[in-house]
């Protein structure tokens, strides 16, 4: 195709208040403005939506998944981050 | 349907046996394959191209029935096509995102599209030619659809499964747009139960087709199940699509047009009679009745929306660019 390729957007939608925005897929557009007509009429036909986000797909820097093990296995190992690593005595009940 | 999609596909991979045993353990184990994740070629090949194919699919699928947007018998009916056609539109373009994760790119696809070498559903080859046509579409072509689509939310790959379920979501209310159709055309006037026998008539055979060949002649059918983006024979899943029909026909108090479909006790379940294969192979091969009409009109829209995207593109370099400017003079 001759054409230049139009930018890749992600997309994020509040599906109410109280909720966080969550990614719901991508679309392409030249603009931030063209983005978030085209993510409405996309992703938010049934009422999915309260409020969208639009981000350069570009603009998103990810973790490796090859390096998942160096980022995150060392959580594993440290289990007293959790609560049931301390013993308390069941008749001071809950804590 | 989208088992179609893996007609020629090309399973083959060239990974050693260690990444390749590690890759199927994680499958083995239901874990959701991610974008960036390790995965090997040919995985990756043929979900890009059933992927894709399903995409094309939901474009062209706007085809038959936006024919018929503008002559819609009530506003009623009018607003739900138009709400349907719509959703064929979203549906395309969740799919052609969730391939792009994959590494390809839309302008790629469109390209395959255009240029006749990527395939799409046989089914949207069939032209819509009455009114009755479109409740035909809604029941038997969505209803099989659905089918399909159910157990792709349950495909090892994430942004097709996640695809799938929004899309899954959305296609109950085409179905049943379809057979209300189907229920008020069969409760009118002799000559309104005969459009919809004969829409039914039509659609029946082309619908049972779009679950593809049987598993012995689907070649890649095989590796597709066990890299799990499949999860049921096209028999299995075409034997279900049949067993849930048949009662919607008797109550519609129409004759599915196949005198061997009986109930078999045993398997609890229908027998149906042969369905014709070439007449398949000939409309996957380019020639049904409708090929060369669908892809004229796509190259057409394509061509002229053109000046629209290079519009919209000099317009946001423009505007980009006096940003820039204005930001340097404001220095």
């Amino acid at each position: 195709m001759s054409e230049a390729a139009m930018p890749l957007w992600e997309v994020f939608i509040r599906a109410r208040n109280g909720l966080s925005h969550k990614h719901a897929g991508s679309i392409h557009a030249t603009d931030a403005e063209m983005a978030l007509h085209a993510a409405r009429d996309v992703y938010t036909r049934r009422g999915e939506g309260q409020s969208i986000w639009v981000v350069r797909s570009s603009d998103i820097v990810a973790s490796d998944p090859v390096d998942k093990d160096m980022m995150f296995e060392p959580t594993a190992s440290k289990i007293y981050r959790h609560p049931t690593f301390y013993e308390i005595p069941d008749d001071v009940g809950n804590m | 349907m989208y088992s179609q999609g893996l007609i020629g596909a090309d399973g083959k991979t060239h990974e050693d046996a260690a990444f390749l045993a590690a890759f199927q353990a994680r499958i083995d184990a239901e874990q959701k394959i991610e974008p960036n994740d390790p995965m090997p070629e040919g995985y990756r090949k043929t979900l890009v191209r059933q992927i894709s194919q399903h995409a094309h699919s939901e474009i062209i699928g706007m085809q038959p029935e936006g024919n018929w947007i503008s002559r819609a018998p009530t506003l009623r009916r009018k607003a739900a096509l138009l709400a349907k056609v719509q959703d064929e539109g979203g549906h395309g373009l969740y799919l052609y995102s969730a391939a792009e994760t994959l590494g390809v790119s839309r302008e790629e696809m469109t390209e395959q599209l255009l240029s006749g070498a990527a395939k799409y559903s046989s089914i949207f080859n069939y032209p819509a030619l009455t009114w009755a046509d479109i409740g035909a579409i809604g029941w038997l072509v969505d209803g099989a659809a659905i089918m399909n689509q159910i157990v792709l939310c349950r495909c090892s790959y994430g942004p097709y499964a996640r695809a799938m379920i929004r899309i899954c979501k959305e296609e109950s209310f085409h179905q049943r747009q379809g057979y209300e159709i189907m229920i008020a055309l069969c409760n009118g006037s002799e000559e309104q139960k005969e459009l919809a026998q004969d829409a039914l008539n039509r659609f029946w055979w082309p619908s049972l087709m779009m679950f593809g060949p049987p598993e012995g002649e689907s070649v890649h059918s095989n590796q597709s199940m066990i890299w799990k983006i499949k999860r049921f024979s096209n028999d299995d899943l075409r034997d279900k699509f049949i067993n849930a029909s048949v009662p919607q026909a008797e109550k519609l108090g129409l004759t599915i047009p196949d005198p061997d479909l009986k109930w078999n006790e045993a398997k609890q379940g229908y027998d149906h009679g042969e369905i014709d294969w070439d007449e398949f192979w000939r409309v996957v091969k380019g020639d049904g009745i409708c090929n060369r009409e669908r892809l004229k009109n796509r190259r057409r829209v394509d061509r002229d929306g053109a000046w629209v995207r290079e519009a919209a593109m000099a317009h946001a370099q423009k505007r980009a660019a006096r940003t820039a400017s204005a930001r340097i003079a404001a220095e």
